[in-house]
């Protein structure tokens, strides 16, 4: 039986216009943009239609704006080191305790290096508190660095508001928007955001290619430097075959973007209704009404995340888990600690995340594979009797933590 | 995902003795601090033999963490409790072909239930006496806790120290960083405020020692020898090491490596470590060497 892939917030296949596109700049097309000759003209040629699709899909209003990277990481660190380096006056970021670790694991060396970092605190829904967020703005503040989109459960912050308030107040704002990009809406120009990252591999481009928005006016330093590529901004040979897979990939997002509101959308919403109507003692995380349209986050109480995992691997499908055990740390997943969701909860957490490749009959073989996989794991666990939890679960098995 | 051992994968899709015990006359209900996985395991004792009749297990927890309990429930059946007893978390993890190093904490609660479901049944109080910390070593599974433990009580200040020590960091070396952190955090803690400079981040080569004062006798040479190695051995006992004097030429020192020593990965930092003491301890320089380097005798 063909697996079915239910893991596009971790990564995307590439599409095949993509990797059609890409192929003739590792052959004919294999020359260095900088070059005079033909061979790096016609590769700069393709790097700056590119740069016109992104552009195209970010609503920026000039072209110049978008940065090539690596990857969703190195934007997130660029933007933020640069705020700080281009700003010496002001020693403080603030951000929130969901964001993806590109940007809490670079909070957390900040904070070593003497940098003050706030990371607003969110509701059981996954939603900020806005009034904790204006009372923050101070003139010490180098950035406020938001994600658009949850990664976990898609749920969307207000960023556009963020941005405005910030600005107001002259502050930069930059946001991770590696997870929005491709399936809301997005029209900088429009907007007061000043640094925007995004990451190919999650629509269907290529692993290895990511994005810096920068508007125009906006103080920047360079994380690389060295030759003048992106106008000094960013030093390195471009990564020519992964940008032009970009850029096909980019509007090809444009083109299904509606599908994305409406049929992903509609496939996400039956699967989760599917499960949620058939197994009891579970429930979707985050801000149900306002997240993406392909993520559906459930958690299964008392159960663990790992162990759903492999048994949904077994019968071909695949997922991912915000338990302990699937990250090799400590502790659940950050973001379902940050909600307040408890322990026997946040263990059993499952993400599903759908494509514009997921199909019907894939969703609908899903809602008949998972409900018999939980009860399997329900008949091992000491917080489960035959039909429901025992009695007053947390007392009837209380053991020693050691 | 980990990489699991087929025998991991079997005991995870088909657990052996999963779900309640109703005679159970034994029970043991412990979690893991590290990930939140939590097991009960229930005995049931012969009273005159103390034989485990039949072991049960309910296991919140990832796939290792069933698999061990389903392990650990097929390794005591038969035993009596005090052979039950012995079983440590490794004999559960190589029951299972080995268990990934960020996964060994399942063994460890594994045994950890046994110890609690055996002094239940003999109606004791069980406390737990070790403390898990965050995994900083992934080659060697050694947690933050243990580093910082071993750093206080033998006053270490390098990471070549703690290698020695404890095995962190003797592998791919990712781990340093990490390892630094807690050298630096105790270092403070030692010194006090502002007195404490960082560990060298490229360590000099130690210059050569100072000559003695006076020329040691063979005799006095090879009683400072037997000195720094039973300085050591209570460190390398407690993994299941152990090392003793095969020979001296010269500047040459031959070790017979024991037990868990012969044959280990870190030969070359236990050795290497030794030699360090032994070249404080002489004042000269020596070089320490597995005793299978020394010449075949003519």
């Amino acid at each position: 039986m063909e697996p079915i892939y239910l893991d596009n917030n971790a990564t995307t296949r590439c599409d095949p216009a993509v990797v059609e596109a890409m192929l003739p700049f590792f052959t004919e097309h294999f020359g260095n943009a900088s070059s005079i000759h033909a061979f790096g003209s016609e590769v700069g040629k393709a790097l700056k239609k590119a740069r016109g699709q992104i552009q195209a899909l970010l609503g920026a209003e000039h072209d110049s704006e978008i940065i090539f990277t690596s990857c969703g990481t190195e934007s997130d660190s660029t933007a933020i080191l640069s705020a700080l380096k281009a700003q010496p006056d002001r020693n403080t970021v603030i951000t929130t305790n969901v964001e993806h670790p590109a940007i809490l694991t670079l909070c957390e060396w900040l904070e070593k290096e003497g940098y003050i970092v706030h990371k607003l605190k969110v509701d059981k829904k996954g939603r900020i508190d806005m009034d904790e967020y204006k009372s923050l703005l101070h003139d010490r503040v180098a950035v406020v660095s938001v994600m658009w989109a949850n990664n976990e459960t898609g749920t969307i912050f207000p960023i556009e508001e963020m941005a405005a308030l910030a600005s107001a107040k002259g502050i930069m704002f930059h946001t991770d928007a590696v997870q929005a990009v491709g399936k809301i809406q997005i029209d900088l120009k429009n907007t007061k955001i000043d640094m925007l990252s995004l990451s190919g591999h999650k629509l269907h481009a290529p692993k290895g290619i990511g994005v810096l928005y920068l508007r125009r006016g906006c103080r920047f330093r360079p994380l690389l430097r060295g030759g003048h590529q992106e106008r000094g901004r960013r030093a390195g040979t471009e990564n020519s075959a992964s940008i032009v897979g970009l850029g096909v990939a980019c509007e090809l997002a444009m083109q299904h973007m509606a599908e994305e509101n409406t049929t992903v959308k509609r496939l996400r919403d039956k699967l989760e209704q599917g499960l949620l109507s058939q197994i009891t003692h579970c429930f979707p995380t985050g801000d149900v009404s306002n997240r993406l349209p392909n993520t559906s986050n459930i958690a299964f109480e008392y159960i663990e995340g790992e162990g759903i995992l492999m048994l949904l691997n077994k019968v071909g499908i695949a997922g991912s888990s915000g338990s302990a055990c699937t990250s090799g740390s400590l502790e659940p997943s950050h973001v379902m600690r940050a909600m307040g969701i408890p322990y026997t909860a946040a263990h059993g957490t499952i993400r599903f995340s759908l494509s514009r490749y997921n199909t019907e009959a894939e969703i609908d073989r899903v809602i008949a594979e998972v409900p018999p996989i939980v009860a399997q794991l329900r008949k091992l666990s000491p917080y489960w009797s035959d039909k429901g939890p025992v009695a007053n679960p947390e007392a009837a098995f209380a053991p020693t933590y050691a | 995902m980990w990489e699991y051992s087929d025998k991991v994968r079997e005991h995870f899709f088909n657990p052996r003795n999963s779900g309640p015990l109703e005679e159970a006359n034994g029970i043991g209900d412990v979690g893991s601090i590290q990930c939140g996985d939590a097991l009960r395991l229930m005995l049931k004792v012969e009273p005159e033999t103390e034989i485990i009749l039949d072991a049960h297990f309910q296991t919140f927890g990832c796939g290792s963490a069933i698999a061990s309990s389903s392990a650990l429930t097929e390794i005591v059946k038969g035993m009596t409790l005090d052979q039950a007893l012995e079983v440590s978390n490794q004999n559960i993890a190589d029951y299972l072909d080995g268990l990934p190093p960020e996964k060994m904490h399942c063994s460890v609660m594994g045994r950890e239930a046994l110890q609690a479901a055996i002094a239940n049944y003999r109606g004791e109080e069980w406390s737990d006496d070790h403390e898990e910390g965050a995994l900083i070593c992934k080659c060697f599974a050694i947690d933050a806790v243990m580093i910082e433990d071993v750093v206080k009580a033998n006053n270490l200040n390098t990471v070549e120290e703690v290698t020695f020590y404890t095995k962190a960091g003797g592998g791919c070396a990712a781990c340093h960083e990490g390892i630094e952190e807690i050298l630096a955090k105790v270092m403070s803690e030692r010194a006090g405020p502002g007195e404490v400079s960082p560990p060298p981040a490229c360590p000099a080569t130690p210059e050569a020692p100072k000559p003695p004062t006076k020329k040691l006798s063979i005799v006095e040479k090879i009683a400072k020898i037997q000195e720094v190695l039973e300085s050591v051995r209570p460190m390398l006992q407690r993994d299941h090491g152990d090392v003793e004097l095969a020979d001296v030429q010269g500047k040459k020192i031959y070790v017979h490596l024991k037990g868990a020593c012969s044959g280990c990965m870190m030969e070359a930092a236990t050795l290497g470590g030794i030699q360090q003491k032994m070249i404080e301890a002489l004042g000269e320089l020596v070089q320490v060497l597995p005793s299978s380097h020394m010449p075949v005798e003519a």
